[in-house]
């Protein structure tokens, strides 16, 4: 796959620490994501990677360090302010609006994007504008047809899909996946593979997979953690040669990936 | 071939203007303006007229649905526990009486001035709910309301402490309609108030702001994660139902001519819940089928066991909860409520 990849760093983190209590969940972690990198962030169960989601998005605060998006240090920001400058995650595990529809939940979305989401005095849903932008997204996502289903009454695999239409709704500049597609049944699985292989190229994407298939199909750079720290970053031919990571993760996780299929 | 052609372009264009429209019917949904609600609304306006013996009760339903709506906006929508309910509409009840002691008979600047404070409280209380679980949310509240309750009990000088505030005179609403021993005036002027706020109300919950709310009762960390301000949203919110609350107290001061502790009492936060589970949370009239349920009950199970009717009481909240929330919402959206309304008003008819 070829993306348009130049040097021009949208994310990065600068000599990233965090202690919870004794223990350093992440050491001293430099990570540069470039503008429209597909970046997968690979490493073993209890390795960091949560916890460096949750410092880059602001959940956590980091003991130490300093993390930029565009050049601008937004290491004090507050996690929805991340969002508006274009930092958007998606979660491991679903966390959708249960009682709305996939049509309300985008409309939400939306309207916070175009700056109408405090808007008290008219009714949500007026304005043609965002609505053009949730019909896409709901098309782009194969919702249309549930959109006026009770998200809590959809199946895993659709809820899945609104997980990633809710993160893309939200206009990312830098996408950070958290497991795409963990836990979908087979039958849903390759809709899902394609919506997230047709994912806008100028969107920067950092990747967190332990599906190693979709890791090296996907990816053009690859971080490697281990133990809170960085073992190692490069291209997929690099990182699968690695001794290295061999060593301590691919042996270990392929044969995860086996049960877990 | 070509027709196809030319076809399918049409639809390309067509179809997103009609799916547009589609989109827009289903958004709208809950904010067209049904012909059951006109229906109830206007039946309850004439209910002074129909029961002219039972006005003050009506009035208190009405100011007690008022109450109710103003926690469902915090319990139902936006999701935040609040056992203390009662110190908003206490102190809505104090200021009115006091303001309209002290300073102006107006009923209506009253109602600015007791909505004001019980705004002001509500915006400082509004910090203290914003972290925590449910549980500590539920002390908090709880302990906010107990600190009014001896602050009023304290300071005698001011509110008469335990034996009230008495000798509250209003003067006319809009200088027009003077209050009447029979309390219809009452009534009405409680009845309208709660159906301007129930409007506004009703505005607010079906705009972005008000989806914002249920975005963030569904689910804290996405709603962070959507560039939602959780903080701002739950200050605003908490801020306006204490004015709602403080509203509804001003009321019962106003058409009552009298103040007391109990406004602020555990009993009033405590019952205002139990009729909002009766009723159903996160739906307007779901507050308002509440109080008036729980309101007719408490009167005429209290005419009948004065002593026992909260058995009753907790007999039905049992049954309720067996049964179902959802199941129970079905018979209170339909026509359900109306023919409750209309029964009543047949039975009381046909007594006189």
């Amino acid at each position: 796959m070829n993306f348009a990849v130049n040097d021009k760093t949208v994310l990065s983190a600068q000599a990233l620490v965090k202690t919870f209590g004794g223990i350093q969940a992440t050491q001293n972690v430099n990570l540069d994501i470039k503008a429209g990198a597909r970046h997968a962030l690979i490493g073993p169960n209890g390795a960091g990677k949560t916890t460096l989601i949750n410092l880059l998005t602001g959940v956590l605060n980091p003991t130490s360090g300093r993390i930029e998006l565009l050049g601008e240090d937004i290491s004090e920001l507050s996690p929805h302010l991340r969002v508006k400058r274009g930092l958007v995650r998606t979660f491991q595990i679903n966390q959708l609006f249960d009682s709305l529809t996939p049509l309300e939940t985008l409309s939400v979305v939306v309207s916070q994007q175009f700056g109408e989401g405090s808007v008290w005095y008219k009714t949500m849903g007026l304005s043609n504008q965002i609505l053009e932008r949730v019909a896409q997204l709901l098309e782009q996502f194969r919702l249309t047809d549930v959109m006026n289903t009770q998200t809590s009454k959809m199946s895993y695999g659709r809820r899945r899909l609104l997980e990633m239409a809710i993160a893309l709704a939200c206009q990312p500049k830098v996408l950070l996946l958290d497991e795409p597609v963990a836990g979908v049944p087979t039958g849903e699985r390759d809709e899902l593979l394609a919506t997230v292989a047709a994912l806008p190229a100028d969107v920067s994407i950092l990747l967190i997979e332990h599906d190693m298939d979709l890791v090296f199909n996907f990816a053009n750079r690859m971080t490697v953690l281990v133990n809170g720290a960085v073992l190692t970053e490069g291209t997929p031919e690099q990182i699968a040669n690695d001794p290295q990571v061999k060593a301590v993760y691919l042996g270990q996780t392929q044969i995860e990936g086996h049960t877990h299929a | 071939m070509m027709g196809e052609q030319k076809n399918s372009q049409l639809n390309k264009i067509q179809a997103p203007q009609a799916q547009l429209e589609l989109m827009r019917i289903s958004l709208q949904r809950g904010s067209k303006i049904k012909a059951q609600e006109i229906i109830f609304w206007v039946l309850a306006l004439t209910t002074p007229l129909l029961l002219p013996s039972h006005a003050m009760m009506i009035s208190e339903i009405a100011i007690t649905a008022l109450f109710a709506l103003s926690l469902d906006l915090v319990l139902g929508y936006s999701g935040i526990v609040s056992l203390g309910h009662a110190a908003f509409f206490g102190s809505g009840v104090y200021s009115a009486a006091l303001f309209a002691k002290y300073f102006l008979i107006d009923p209506t600047l009253g109602l600015l001035v007791c909505a004001t404070v019980a705004g002001l409280l509500g915006f400082i209380c509004s910090f203290t709910v914003l972290r925590g679980s449910d549980l500590t949310r539920l002390m908090v509240t709880l302990g906010v309301a107990l600190i009014m309750l001896e602050l009023a009990n304290q300071m005698d000088w001011l509110t008469g402490g335990s034996d009230g505030l008495q000798g509250v005179l209003m003067g006319p609403v809009l200088g027009q309609f003077n209050f009447d021993l029979q309390g219809r005036t009452a009534a009405w002027y409680s009845l309208v108030v709660a159906l301007v706020v129930f409007c506004f109300v009703r505005m607010l919950v079906n705009s972005s702001w008000g989806y914002t709310l249920r975005v963030i009762r569904d689910n804290r960390l996405r709603a962070m994660a959507i560039g939602v301000p959780v903080s701002k949203i739950l200050i605003s919110v908490y801020t306006f139902a204490a004015c709602v609350a403080g509203l509804a107290g001003g009321l019962l001061a106003q058409t009552t001519g009298f103040a007391s502790l109990d406004v602020f009492g555990f009993d009033r936060s405590a019952d205002l819940m139990l009729m909002l589970v009766i009723g159903g949370v996160g739906w307007l009239y779901g507050g308002i089928a509440g109080a008036i349920i729980f309101k007719i009950l408490q009167s005429e199970l209290s005419a009948v066991t004065p002593q026992y009717w909260m058995f009753w009481i907790g007999l039905l909240l049992i049954v309720l909860v067996s049964v179902g929330r959802e199941k129970i919402k079905g018979w209170f959206t339909r026509e359900y409520l109306v023919s409750l309304l209309t029964a009543s008003t047949n039975k009381s008819g046909g007594a006189r």
